[in-house]
């Protein structure tokens, strides 16, 4: 199965919408699951999706999750219309964070989401550009491999 | 260990998700940092925290945590009660602080598998 016959499916992400906040990471765990990808998958795409989608609201006005599974990988791709990063190297550090205090208190800006994404992925792509926004490549390789 | 058997014997109160209590518990994890508790706890854990906002129940399900216990007498705010209902999260409350309550639940044999 090629590119063009993946499982496809995008979820928008809004800027500042603490409410909802964590549903779209649920969605794509419970799809994952529901598709029969590993446990060991299922549980790298949710702690991935999660910070993306947490990323998008801390920090800008509106984004998306596209996630596509093929029987080799899923990828998700995040796309936002944000502040972008200035300084990727020193945003991939751990403990490195530009929250707010008030985000702070909440227990947000751990300064761990862009590790914690790479880390839980097999191939992670990041490119931006200041004043406009952020594009992440996530992906994951499943080998075909089901529960 | 089913978290029943902690509830009584941490003598812990429940604020909702009462249907998930004959869940068994595998160790746990205290943690505030909602990033570091996603990147480091595993499923069945109880997960100590003061956090009480409405975020901690995605983590919580998104993790596949057994239960989340609030302490230092925090109370969970009624949309993270609503949104344990909903998800079937149990939430726990104890006035022990995270130190003590961690160090009572260890001293039960509540140890990873």
């Amino acid at each position: 199965m090629g590119e063009e016959s993946a499982f496809r499916q995008e979820f928008p992400v809004t800027g500042g919408d603490f409410a909802r906040a964590g549903k779209v990471s649920c969605e794509i765990k419970n799809l994952a699951k529901e598709l029969g990808l590993s446990d060991r998958v299922v549980r790298r795409v949710a702690i991935a999706s999660y910070e993306a989608e947490m990323n998008i609201i801390m920090y800008a006005r509106e984004g998306r999750l596209n996630l596509s599974i093929t029987p080799d990988r899923v990828r998700i791709i995040v796309e936002d219309s944000g502040p972008g990063i200035e300084d990727i190297e020193l945003a991939m550090t751990e403990g490195y964070s530009t929250a707010t205090p008030e985000m702070r208190e909440l227990g947000f800006g751990a300064g761990m989401g862009l590790s914690n994404m790479k880390k839980n992925a097999d191939i992670f792509e990041i490119s931006t550009e200041v004043g406009r926004g952020t594009r992440l490549e996530i992906t994951f390789l499943t080998n075909g491999q089901r529960a | 260990m089913t978290l029943a058997e902690i509830v009584k014997r941490l003598n812990l109160k429940v604020y909702a998700g009462e249907g998930g209590l004959a869940r068994p518990v595998s160790g746990g994890y205290a943690g505030d940092l909602l990033s570091d508790v996603i990147a480091h706890s595993r499923k069945d854990q109880l997960w100590i925290t003061l956090q009480i906002h409405p975020n901690v129940i995605a983590v919580a399900a998104l993790k596949d945590l057994a239960a989340i216990v609030f302490v230092n007498g925090r109370e969970p705010a009624p949309e993270t009660a609503a949104q344990a209902e909903k998800e079937r999260i149990p939430l726990c409350g104890t006035t022990l602080s995270a130190y003590e309550l961690a160090g009572r639940a260890y001293a039960l044999g509540l140890l990873e598998k």
